[in-house]
């Protein structure tokens, strides 16, 4: 099994847990958290995909390396947003929670 | 292939205590420690830009983000863990999740053989763009409309965050001003650490045309130094409407645009450069634009305006 392989199963699993996470939180910060988690194991199956790619002398291919670079530049952007718009609705309504049943 | 079979459960070990843990400022913690193992995980896949932008954003600037609003958070922690869902949507979770991450490594294993790549064509066309990092010629010249497009995004969820700002305080400062405390051990490390993380910034910025770095990474650090220098009560945020932060955001973009319908112009095509030219015009571009994304970083941190408009 090649290195590249080997994380490739990682991020597999990774974004299995990121998921469970997501789902099964109750509270918003850690779905944000969980869905990092499967930002992260995305964007490592690109960097997998690009390890193999290796040719004409680099490392890898840098066209989804690039992409990954974009991708997490945009990941952050959207975690600053959620977290600011969760401290709003704790700030309007003294409460961080999804539940809608009040 | 020892050390990274480790790192690969290293990584697995600290996203499951992420997952797993009860306390969201202990998974925040961890999701730091994640962030720093993952950029270890890039170097090894032979990424280094890559995993220089994982350890300064991934890990870094979105730690700090989430470290700050789990603080603020503290108090609702007791209250959501009343929330956790029943046995049966758990167990549904869990299944749904295996599902998926065996989707995934099924894909990963039938990968085809000869692996398909975009190397060779990055290779031969390099030396156009009188660029040596093939990374930084992909995002500032093969796909250069990526980066103006994610510039653009990037300034629209600071629209987003500011907009979310109540009415009375619209126009203000982001972010609580920070008391400053001249004997403080923050205000020493920011005096001692924000010049040279800005003259390391600059370097990271300059280097990234022939070596891993470029305009991301530099503009992460540079956003980072701003963050410390306002944490430490050094500087306070400018407010939301100052004129001149406006155009320090715009200005990458406006550059970037500028030169991009130029290239209809001078070479033909959108975001083409002329030949002999273009390494001249990447620089003109990535300077305003590694200004713009520190500013626009820095303020995606501080938050919406929370300090009165003077």
């Amino acid at each position: 099994m090649s290195t590249a392989i080997l994380y490739g199963l990682c991020s597999a699993v990774l974004v299995g847990l990121g998921l469970f996470g997501l789902i099964t939180h109750p509270q918003p910060l850690r779905k944000i958290l969980a869905f990092n988690l499967i930002g992260s194991g995305v964007f490592l199956l690109f960097g997998v995909v690009a390890r193999r790619g290796a040719a004409a002398g680099f490392g890898g291919d840098p066209v989804p390396q690039a992409l990954v670079i974009t991708g997490l530049v945009v990941a952050f952007a959207a975690t600053a947003l959620a977290a600011a718009l969760l401290l709003r609705l704790f700030q309007e309504t003294g409460r961080a929670t999804l539940r809608s049943d009040d | 292939m020892a050390f990274d079979a480790v790192l690969a459960a290293l990584v697995l070990g600290v996203a499951i205590w992420t997952v797993a843990v009860r306390d969201t400022f202990a998974a925040v913690v961890g999701f730091v420690t994640f962030g720093l193992l993952v950029a270890l995980i890039w170097v090894r896949l032979a990424a280094p830009d890559v995993a220089l932008t994982e350890a300064a954003l991934g890990s870094g600037l979105t730690g700090g983000l989430l470290v700050a609003a789990s603080a603020r958070l503290a108090r609702t922690e007791a209250e959501a863990t009343s929330e956790l869902p029943g046995a049966v949507l758990q167990i549904a979770a869990a299944i749904v999740s295996v599902w998926v991450s065996a989707g995934l490594i099924a894909l990963v294993l039938l990968l085809p053989e000869a692996a398909p790549t975009l190397a060779p064509n990055v290779a031969a066309n390099i030396a156009a763009t009188g660029l040596q990092n093939p990374v930084t010629a992909v995002l500032m010249a093969f796909r250069a409309i990526d980066t103006l497009l994610e510039v653009a995004v990037l300034l629209l969820a600071l629209v987003g965050m500011w907009s979310l700002a109540p009415d009375h305080l619209w126009g203000g400062a982001p972010g609580r001003r920070e008391p400053s405390d001249p004997d403080g051990v923050l205000t020493f490390v920011a005096q001692l650490l924000v010049p040279v993380g800005i003259l390391v910034a600059i370097h990271i910025f300059w280097v990234g045309s022939v070596a891993p770095g470029g305009e991301f990474q530099g503009a992460t650090i540079l956003a980072a130094m701003w963050i410390l220098a306002t944490m430490a009560g050094l500087a306070n945020t400018p407010p939301v409407m100052r004129r001149s932060l406006r155009l320090l955001l715009v200005a990458g973009s406006a550059v970037f645009f500028t030169i991009g319908f130029a290239g209809f112009v001078i070479a033909g095509a959108f975001l083409a450069y002329p030949a002999n030219y273009a390494k001249l015009l990447i620089l003109i571009i990535e300077i305003p634009l590694t200004l713009s994304i520190a500013a626009t970083l820095a303020l995606l941190v501080a938050g919406p305006p929370e300090q009165e408009p003077e």
